[in-house]
């Protein structure tokens, strides 16, 4: 049974109808918010947590939980801050962008419940730079709230002061990790810091802060007003909700939509997508989380649940639950290659296995990719990417080196066939 | 051959040396009437002492007025980042790091369009590679900026379009769903000073649905629906 | 106090420990780059991963985790050994092998690390990273593609000497450390981050190539530099100092070091007075010792003697002259040269009393008269730490920039009476207040109201003393200990218009003044004292000679002897025996262990090692008022305080470039 639209929660995700506050209040949204607030903080965090809602910015962290590290007195006169993670830069994701520009004002006021639940004294919105018009939308958003009354003193006539910032990246995707987000919100370089201490006890401007994800954030006004049965009702245990899956690359209809957690891939992909491009035998290979899990091959994937433990038993994740199809035209030790270059591109520098080891793996990437290579380099590079894996400040480290080992683990005769064929390029290539 | 090579995919960046010229141009630079109010209200988003969290907004801002002087995408000459941490009290060389280390801060001179093509792997699997090819066959090259100024073309990582990929983003707009022939054409009317048609290029598409067969939320397409009668 | 296992042994580590400290108390040596004792920690080289139950099923950095109860820490598993070899790896891959072309070849942790922990051959076969030399001033030589990027140079820059200008730009593989648009780096500092660099990337300009650490002989000495007294190691190599380098004493200067003291290395071999020199009808003419001798008797000054001591000299020495004066029948003895003349009868109010480490515990602090970044680097960055634990400053004298937050609060000394409500209400609530008088203010007579003030806001308390003085000689604290001070100062002497002057490496002092008298110099420079001098006997400078040094803050310490006086130069307590001889009378030593056991017969206290006891402070004198306007500081130029300095042809050029704002044409290489 698949989703119905009466129950997604982001009805207006294409745009067909207008952003604005007075649009978004006949959808729904903005409804009695005080009521919401009213039921108190402790009532607001055990609705969440009994939803089941797990963080939608890759790491799938229990919300609720999240939310109760946060102090419920501040005991040394530090303020507590919400951010929220817009930072959106893993490849193949792309479903904040429509939350921020076709329904802001879910995230605003989730902002402020989620805000007011965890006893924050405002939310930073941390938009990616390159959301040039989605962030002038979102600025756009928080104003009309300001004005409506909606936020800022006494939001929503709730008693409760809550301010809401609007923070634009610069072109950096490891600000989208919790820490750097913060060092990059405080006006240095997007460098992740060491944990301990963790955000809840030291974070913006060593404040408590919890960072979120954007339709984390987004979904909670609607789990407390339709009740966290409701949201834990789709799908499987340990997997509830509803979420925004992003499915791109060579299927007949990219899109993002809005589906129960733990549909099949095969439901999803032939209900909205309008199939594999070419048949279902021409599919490949899947990325199923965005660009940091590892590849399933076609036979795989093809009847997986669409959910955290669903894709962790193949080898992978849900990740942002962005979706890239690869089918048998593509040139998947590119495909990875490219994500290993994306990897290179965005490390910060900071620490050694990551500065180093993003640009040994993407250069001997690209010589698998034309076969210029031993066949004991397959190995060497599996070895480097173990010891890239699990030795890093962040988890950077550990997303450029999935990728390849699920490259390697699921295609590595491929690549052996490339070395085998490859003619020596020294023989054929002129001298640079 | 030092770093990359042949492999490079985008060139290094550095920053525009400090020269006598730089200073004579930008040496006296500071904020235009509006933007000394918009720089107000941003260092005001942040708390009392932590006016450092505004380098990042008020950088963006001074490539703005920068690329408004000249009539460029804007850029960020030394003098220039040195004004932006004197307003903020802040270290220069703290600046600097922040200029360096975010991809969008333009530290060399550039052009009126800034044509950066997506080549992440989404992209890639669309058809990023035509896309290229049309710059290129547009006389556009990887890492400079056209004899005229008009154009500089940078290959950028995912920038979140996947879902109507291949994608580009020109200055402040996306195109996204293009094909070879979208991009001449976008290129062709930008030169022409005409302004495009931004967002999916793919006809009869509104932004990221299934094209073509809308599978769900079709009572959202000609008006707003609420669905709270069906809870 | 957490109990934790290390290698299945367990032990007690104290609260707020690492783990990588732990690992250490347990006698684990545990691999590091980027991590340093007196820096924040950066956790960013990864070499110090170790194995932690319980905790995530990988390798955790034990720089940064806290050691916590119960805690079982493998550093010598399988899972550590692959975490080493892995790391070492990756920071060898673009790292250059030009260790025989690297002057840290030999003191490297890279190499030492590597040779330790690493796999022994590389796996990589891509090209390696290249990176430009970043000028960084006359002092530091880059060759940043040898950099590892653990940003120690950073880190010191901001948080030690709190001069922000070395930054890592860009990022990933392409991060570089760079000082701003590669300007000099151009604080009294900077060397330091040489001495940090744990591979070759920054190295010493001056010192490139001139010699290999195993060929060095070690000696342990005291800085003359200024008044702090750093601890520092003499690098020898036959009879030449070869480099500089601080020691760690956390008590005086932790582990840092002024360029200046660093620097004066190559000033030791240049314009040495290295024979006797006579005048002759206003010309200095070589001489023999004999013949030098003669014409000291040939001045037969009788009791009409007057000895003047110079900044950089040792107690011994002073201590050497004084008995040949006073054998003579003066007691005119004088160390401020330059006209100083407060009351040096209660040594505890002259004194630095809150001690340079203890300093770093005030919670208010008014500075008068100094500027401490020249005249004491060193106390300079205690201060700065005191401000960073949220000590209030205030500055009485022209401005400077002190690195830390401060207030000026005028330049006229008047202002001391009436005190703005700012800093009376910081000191009235400071639980450890602390004043700071210097040259400058004691020059204007500020010493009787700076006791005042510290009565008024009662300074001295149990477990403090915030009166302080912060001198800028060597010598001062031990020639006022051996009673180098005239009530009127150096005045005094003027007026007794000696017949022989004897200049202990006197060069600051104005000879016009003792225009009638012969001036006999003991000293090593050929500076300003030699030109005055009527007779020149060549000494030893510091290096050369055994000494005990008293700091500002009362500290006795003692150099040894690196190498050999040049030429016929000679230790000054030597020359002052000859002299005895030479006029006849008989000084009570005939070696330096009598000579320094009559002085410590004499000054008990220059017989122990550590801070002096100089009792307490004595009350403010009545009607104590400090009037008049510092118009400026006594440095002028911090590079070029003393004879060695002015001798050092790196010290000039760091006057020139960084100071004077010069440019040199950088030597082919």
């Amino acid at each position: 049974m698949a989703l119905q639209d009466k129950d997604r929660i982001f009805t207006n995700v294409y745009g067909f109808q207008p952003w604005n506050l007075k649009a978004a209040q006949a959808r729904g949204d903005w409804d009695n918010t005080k009521a919401l607030m009213e039921r108190g903080q402790d009532a607001i965090i055990e609705e969440i947590k009994a939803s089941g809602l797990r963080g939608r910015g890759g790491a799938g962290f229990p919300t609720g939980m999240k939310w109760s590290f946060m102090p419920k007195e501040s005991k040394d006169g530090r303020p507590s801050f919400l951010v929220i993670n817009a930072d959106e830069s893993e490849p193949g994701s792309c479903k904040d962008r429509e939350i921020i520009r076709h329904d802001p004002h879910k995230l605003i006021e989730g902002a402020l419940v989620a805000g007011y639940a965890m006893r924050a004294r405002a939310a930073y919105i941390y938009i990616r730079g390159e959301y040039i018009r989605e962030a002038e939308t979102l600025f756009a958003a928080v104003q009309e709230a300001y004005d409506a009354g909606l936020i800022g003193k006494n939001a929503c006539g709730s008693g409760y002061d809550f301010d809401v910032f609007v923070h634009r990246g610069a072109g950096a995707y490891i600000c989208g990790e919790e820490t750097a987000m913060i060092e990059s919100l405080e006006g240095k370089k997007g460098q992740p810091r060491l944990k301990p201490p963790f955000p809840a006890g030291a974070g913006l401007y060593g404040c408590p802060t919890t960072v979120n994800n954007v339709e984390s954030i987004a979904v909670a006004p609607t789990i407390l007003r339709r009740g966290a049965s409701w949201f834990s009702s789709f799908g499987r245990d340990n997997n509830k909700g509803t979420k925004l899956f992003q499915i791109s690359g060579h299927v007949n209809r990219p899109c993002v939509v809005e589906e129960e957690m733990s549909i099949p891939f095969s439901e999803l992909i032939e209900k909205h997508c309008g199939g594999i491009r070419g048949g279902r035998d021409n599919l490949l290979a899947v990325i199923p989380g965005g660009s940091s899990v590892p590849l399933v091959p076609a036979s795989e994937i093809w009847d997986a649940p669409m959910d955290f433990d669903g894709l962790k038993a193949v080898g992978s994740g849900l990740g942002t639950a962005a979706v890239i199809v690869m089918d048998k035209s593509t040139d998947i030790v590119r495909a990875i290659a490219r994500l290993s270059y994306f990897y290179k591109h965005e490390s910060c520098g900071q620490c050694t296995p990551c500065r180093e080891g993003t640009g040994w793996m993407w250069r001997v990437m690209e010589r698998l990719r034309t076969g210029d290579a031993d066949v004991s380099e397959i190995d060497m590079l599996h070895n480097v990417t173990k010891q890239v894996e699990g030795h890093t400040i962040c988890a950077l480290g550990d997303a450029a080196a999935w990728p390849i080992q699920g490259l390697i683990k699921h295609f590595r005769p491929e690549i052996e066939r490339r070395i085998a064929e490859n003619v020596r390029p020294e023989l054929s290539e002129a001298a640079e | 051959m030092l770093s990359g090579g042949v492999h490079s995919l985008m060139a290094d960046r550095h920053i525009e040396p400090d020269s006598p010229e730089l200073r004579a141009r930008w040496g006296n630079f500071e904020w235009t009437a509006a933007n000394a109010e918009q720089a107000k209200v941003i260092v005001g988003r942040y708390p009392e002492g932590r006016q450092r969290s505004a380098v990042m907004p008020l950088l963006d801002l001074a490539q703005r007025q920068v690329g408004a002087e000249e009539n460029t995408q804007g850029w960020l000459p030394i003098p220039v980042m040195e004004y932006v941490a004197k307003y903020l009290d802040m270290p220069v060389i703290r600046v600097v790091e922040v200029a360096t280390f975010y991809t969008m801060y333009n530290i060399a001179p550039i052009g009126r369009f800034h044509v950066q093509v997506c080549g992440t792997t989404p992209c890639m699997l669309r058809g990023s590679d035509d896309i290229m090819a049309a710059c290129k066959g547009k006389g556009l090259k990887k890492g400079h900026t056209t004899a005229d100024g008009l154009f500089t073309l940078t290959e950028v990582e995912c920038m979140g379009n996947c879902a109507s990929a291949p994608m580009v983003q020109i200055n402040d707009d996306n195109y996204e769903d293009l094909t070879a022939a979208d991009m001449e054409r976008i290129l062709d009317e930008l030169a022409a000073g005409k302004q495009p048609k931004t967002g999916t290029q793919l006809p009869g598409r509104h932004t990221v649905e299934p094209a073509g067969a809308l599978s769900n939320l079709t009572a959202m397409v000609d008006a707003n629906h609420d669905y709270r009668g069906e809870w | 106090m957490p109990k934790v296992k290390v290698d299945g042994v367990e032990l007690e580590v104290p609260a707020g420990a690492t783990v990588l400290q732990a690992c250490e108390l347990a006698g684990k040596e545990i691999p590091r780059f980027c991590y340093h004792e007196r820096l924040s920690i950066a956790g960013n080289c990864r070499m110090c991963l170790v194995e932690v139950k319980p905790g995530p099923p990988k390798p955790q950095a034990s720089c940064a985790l806290p050691a916590s109860e119960g805690q079982e820490i493998r550093t010598d598993s399988e899972m550590v050994k692959k975490a080493r070899e892995g790391v070492m790896e990756f920071l060898l891959i673009n790292h250059p092998l030009d260790c025989p072309i690297c002057d840290q070849g030999g003191e490297c942790d890279l190499q030492d690390q590597s040779v330790a922990y690493g796999r022994g051959a590389s796996r990589y076969h891509e090209h390696k990273r290249a990176v430009t030399e970043k000028y960084m001033g006359p002092l530091i030589k880059t060759t940043m593609t040898r950099c590892i990027h653990c940003t120690r140079c950073v880190r010191f820059s901001e948080e030690v000497a709190g001069v922000d200008e070395i930054g890592a730009l860009y990022r990933g593989e392409t991060m570089q450390i760079s000082t701003y648009l590669e300007k000099a780096a151009a604080h009294e500092l900077s060397a330091n981050v040489i001495d940090l660099c744990p591979v070759g990337a920054l190295t010493s300009a001056p010192y490139a190539f001139e010699a290999r650490p195993w060929e060095l002989k070690k000696t342990l000495s005291i800085d003359v530099s200024d008044a702090v007294g750093s601890n520092i190691r003499l690098d020898s190599r036959g009879r030449e100092v070869m480099r500089i380098l601080p020691r760690v004493n956390d008590d005086v200067n932790e582990e840092w070091l002024s360029d200046r003291a660093r620097y004066v290395v190559d000033g030791l071999t240049r314009r040495r007075l290295d024979k006797p020199w006579l005048r002759r009808d206003g010309k200095l003419v070589a001489a023999t010792w004999a013949e030098a001798f003669d014409a000291v008797a040939k001045i037969n000054p009788g009791s009409s003697v007057a000895v003047v001591a110079g900044d950089l000299v040792d107690c011994e020495t002073m201590f050497a002259a004084k008995k040949l004066a006073g054998a003579l029948g003066s007691t005119l003895l004088e160390g401020r040269q330059t006209g100083l003349a407060y009351d040096a009868s209660n040594l505890a109010a002259v004194n630095f009393n809150s001690t340079l480490a203890g300093i770093e515990e005030a919670d208010a602090i008014l500075i008068v008269g100094s500027m401490v970044r020249d005249e004491a680097p060193l106390l300079n960055t205690r201060i700065r730490k005191a401000v960073k634990k949220g000590a209030k400053v205030f500055i009485v004298g022209p401005q400077w920039d002190p690195t830390y937050a401060a207030t000026f609060i005028g330049d006229d000394l008047a202002g001391l009476g009436d005190l703005p409500a700012a800093v009376s209400d910081a000191f009235s609530a400071a639980q450890k207040p602390a004043i700071i008088l210097g040259g400058a203010a004691l020059g204007k007579g500020a010493l009787g109201e700076g006791l005042a003030f510290a009565e008024k806001f009662n300074l001295v308390r149990d477990d403090w003393n915030g009166f302080n003085v912060v001198h800028m000689a060597a010598a001062r604290m031990g020639g006022l200990m051996l009673g180098y001070a005239q009530k009127g100062g150096i005045a005094d002497l003027v007026a007794a218009a000696p017949k022989m002057v004897i200049s202990l490496g006197a060069d600051e002092v104005d000879f016009a003044r003792f225009a009638g008298s012969m001036i006999v110099h003991i000293g090593h420079h050929g500076d300003k004292a030699a030109h005055a001098a009527d007779v020149i006997l060549p000494a030893a400078a510091f290096s050369e000679k055994d000494g005990t040094y008293v700091n500002t803050e009362g500290r006795v310490q003692y150099a040894e002897q690196a190498v050999f006086a040049p030429g016929d130069a000679r230790q000054d307590w030597t020359i002052l025996r000859a002299m005895a001889d030479a006029l006849g009378v008989s000084v009570g030593f005939d070696s330096f262990e009598q000579l320094r056991a009559a002085m410590i017969a004499e000054v008990p206290a220059l017989g122990v090692e550590g801070l002096v006891d100089y009792g307490a402070l004595p009350a403010a004198p009545a009607g104590a008022k400090a009037e008049g306007v510092i118009a400026g500081y006594p440095i002028k130029d911090r590079y070029l305080t003393n004879a060695i300095a002015r001798s050092s042809p790196t010290l000039q050029r760091c006057s020139a470039v960084l100071l004077h704002g010069e440019s040199f044409a950088e030597a082919a290489e």
